[in-house]
């Protein structure tokens, strides 16, 4: 399937060659110099192969996204003969990805805000005050990293159902934010609990008093912790399919934008849209490569920092 | 200790509690209670005992989902793992060593940006991109340029041998990057010094990985071993959004959440989808347990 994954370890199976004499560096040594250069270039193929794994069927989408339905069948792989902006235009409003889209943007918002205002309170709470129950609140939090979401997803179901917050944001944004509270809470009362206590205690000395201490000291301190938290929260919540599935089946308009995205598929199987459909997707993918491109080092040192703790 | 500790420690502690108490815990604790019921959601639930989990024996859905948690398992973690180590240690050893300073090979950086990538988008998005990859004629990513060439088209996710794996395929696509940059953190923190010594050693390329990067990198496989295992347990939105009718062709592809799924909300067989639940909880449990166990091993101090 991947051919780079199965390449043989040539450079060890060859002879060493003398040397280039023009590469740098080196440790002295004539074969291991020659080595490098073998290993490194094998190396640059299978590199430069998954990155073009990665990168085609993106590209391949942003092109399919301007043409009409015969070029995406007769000519999949040329450019589009003009770029027809009403694809997206068709997308945005016949298909609702605005709509979804904007769904999207108000619950992982509000989602991520809560999650982060509750988690680090509790977070808070539990690394700095020592209380009695304090380790049986603190597990029963961390308890919930185990256990899979749809473990329990028909009686979270009847619950929300008699909330009465089925079908609505209130619903999905309540049930995003106990199923990240875990994580949030793990990570960050590890966190608190770094940092120094001396601050703490000037603060309570100068007659803070304790919530005022967490809003106007800890907080900011905590400001790189949060952070990291956040940005996997957002990613996690605006990825998340399963649950929008079920909380709000019934109200279209509610729709967040996988939901969206993976209902226009199926449509544009019927309507014969394609290239509505790559233009949908276009929409759904390219503010992510935008945001990525500003935020990647933060992304992916926020997403990495739950496996690196 | 303080005036005022408890008032604020309740304050603080309330809401947060409260709502995963609502929405996590007490469904969990209901779950187990459901799947002893033969409840349909009109009338109320009967108890029926362990009739539920009995039939789940029989049931022939159940037992292919469980084998493709099983491939999945497998294959799913040992293939991501033995590209993105491959790739992490180009990037960050595979180049020339400069006055002991070990160097990835050129464009590192670009290569790790690229590769991460696809860990910022959702599952089903990918799942919709994957769909048009796949697709079985001329306007499919891989079979339009199949059948300009003269070759068959390959029915990628309707032969029900292939299906599966071309899931498969589209979880690795999206996961590498993120274990080359998980790997690459570890291989960061591995001193210099030690390839040095093994290089003066004439240790070769190859050599250095299995013998020192590989080993001193443990703790952080066996994370990424637990991690992708949890990936293998949930696949819902990709083989609900990917697959042939959620599942199909002939549940060639299905998975338990979306066998739970199918249960619970399209047949409304809510007390037999809870079975599966907590089956899939057990399935769970015993996975996390054998990790710890058989991974434990004498970490390497450095």
């Amino acid at each position: 399937m991947n051919p780079q994954s199965t390449l043989p370890p040539t450079p060890a199976a060859l002879p060493p060659k003398t040397g280039d004499p023009s590469a740098p560096g080196g440790s002295g040594h004539e074969g291991p110099r020659s080595e490098v250069k073998l290993f490194a270039g094998l190396g640059h193929v299978a590199l430069a192969v998954w990155a073009v794994i990665v990168i085609v069927p993106i590209l391949w989408t942003f092109l399919a996204a301007f043409k009409n339905t015969s070029e995406i069948f007769s000519s999949p792989w040329t450019l589009p003969a003009e770029l027809r902006w009403e694809n997206f235009g068709r997308a945005w409003t016949k298909a609702h990805v605005g709509r979804y889209f904007l769904n999207s943007v108000i619950v992982v918002s509000c989602s991520t805000f809560l999650t982060m205002l509750l988690g680090s309170m509790a977070a808070y709470v539990l690394a700095r005050y020592k209380f009695w129950g304090n380790r049986a609140v603190y597990f029963l939090f961390v308890s919930g990293l185990a256990f899979p979401v749809f473990l329990a997803l028909v009686p979270l179901f009847f619950v929300v159902k008699n909330l009465g917050l089925l079908d609505t944001h209130t619903g999905v944004v309540l049930v995003y934010t106990a199923y990240s509270l875990p994580f949030t809470v793990f990570f960050l009362a590890a966190f608190f609990k770094t940092l120094p206590s001396s601050v703490a205690e000037a603060g309570m000395i100068d007659g803070c008093g304790h919530s005022r201490l967490f809003f106007q000291v800890m907080m900011p301190m905590a400001k790189p912790g949060l952070i990291s938290v956040a940005i996997f929260n957002i990613i996690g919540q605006w990825a998340q399919y399963q649950l929008p599935l079920v909380l709000l089946s019934n109200a279209k308009d509610k729709w967040v934008l996988t939901q969206g995205i993976a209902d226009i598929s199926v449509n544009a199987g019927y309507e014969a849209d394609w290239s509505g459909l790559f233009a949908a997707l276009t929409i759904a993918i390219l503010p992510m490569i935008l945001v990525y491109a500003v935020f990647q080092r933060q992304i992916q040192a926020g997403l990495t920092s739950g496996a690196v703790k | 200790m303080r005036h005022g500790k408890y008032p604020f420690v309740i304050g603080f502690l309330f809401a947060p509690v409260a709502l995963y108490v609502t929405f996590v815990i007490w469904p969990y604790a209901q779950a187990f209670q459901i799947s002893m019921t033969n409840w349909r959601g009109l009338s109320a639930p009967q108890w029926v005992g362990f009739d539920n989990y009995r039939r789940l024996l029989d049931d022939g859905a159940f037992w292919k989902a469980v084998q493709h948690h099983g491939v999945l398992l497998l294959a799913l973690p040992l293939i991501t793992i033995a590209i993105a180590l491959f790739f992490a240690f180009l990037l960050n050893v595979g180049g020339k060593s400069s006055g002991g300073q070990r160097q990835g090979v050129w464009g590192a950086k670009f290569y790790r940006v690229v590769f991460f990538f696809p860990q910022v988008l959702a599952v089903a998005i990918i799942a919709v991109l994957f769909q048009m990859v796949y697709r079985p004629n001329e306007s499919g990513l891989i079979n339009g340029v199949l059948m300009k060439l003269g070759i068959e088209p390959i029915l990628f996710l309707v032969k029900p041998n292939l299906a599966l794996w071309s899931i498969i395929a589209v979880l690795v696509w999206q996961a590498v990057g993120f274990y080359v940059v998980l790997f690459s953190a570890g291989m960061a923190s591995i001193p210099g010094e030690i390839y040095e010594a093994a290089e003066m050693d004439g240790a070769t390329k190859v050599t250095l990985f299995f013998r020192v990067t590989l080993p001193l990198l443990w703790d952080t496989l066996q994370v990424a071993w637990v991690y992708l295992g949890i990936a293998a347990f949930d696949a819902f939105a990709i083989v609900a959004v990917l697959s042939v009718d959620g599942g199909g062709p002939d549940g060639a592809t299905t998975v338990l959440a979306m066998e739970i799924y199918r249960n619970a909300f399209v047949y409304s067989k809510y007390g037999y989808a809870s079975a599966m639940g907590v089956a899939l909880f057990f399935l769970t449990l015993t996975f996390a347990a054998l990790t710890l166990r058989l991974t434990k091993r004498e970490s390497v101090e450095y």
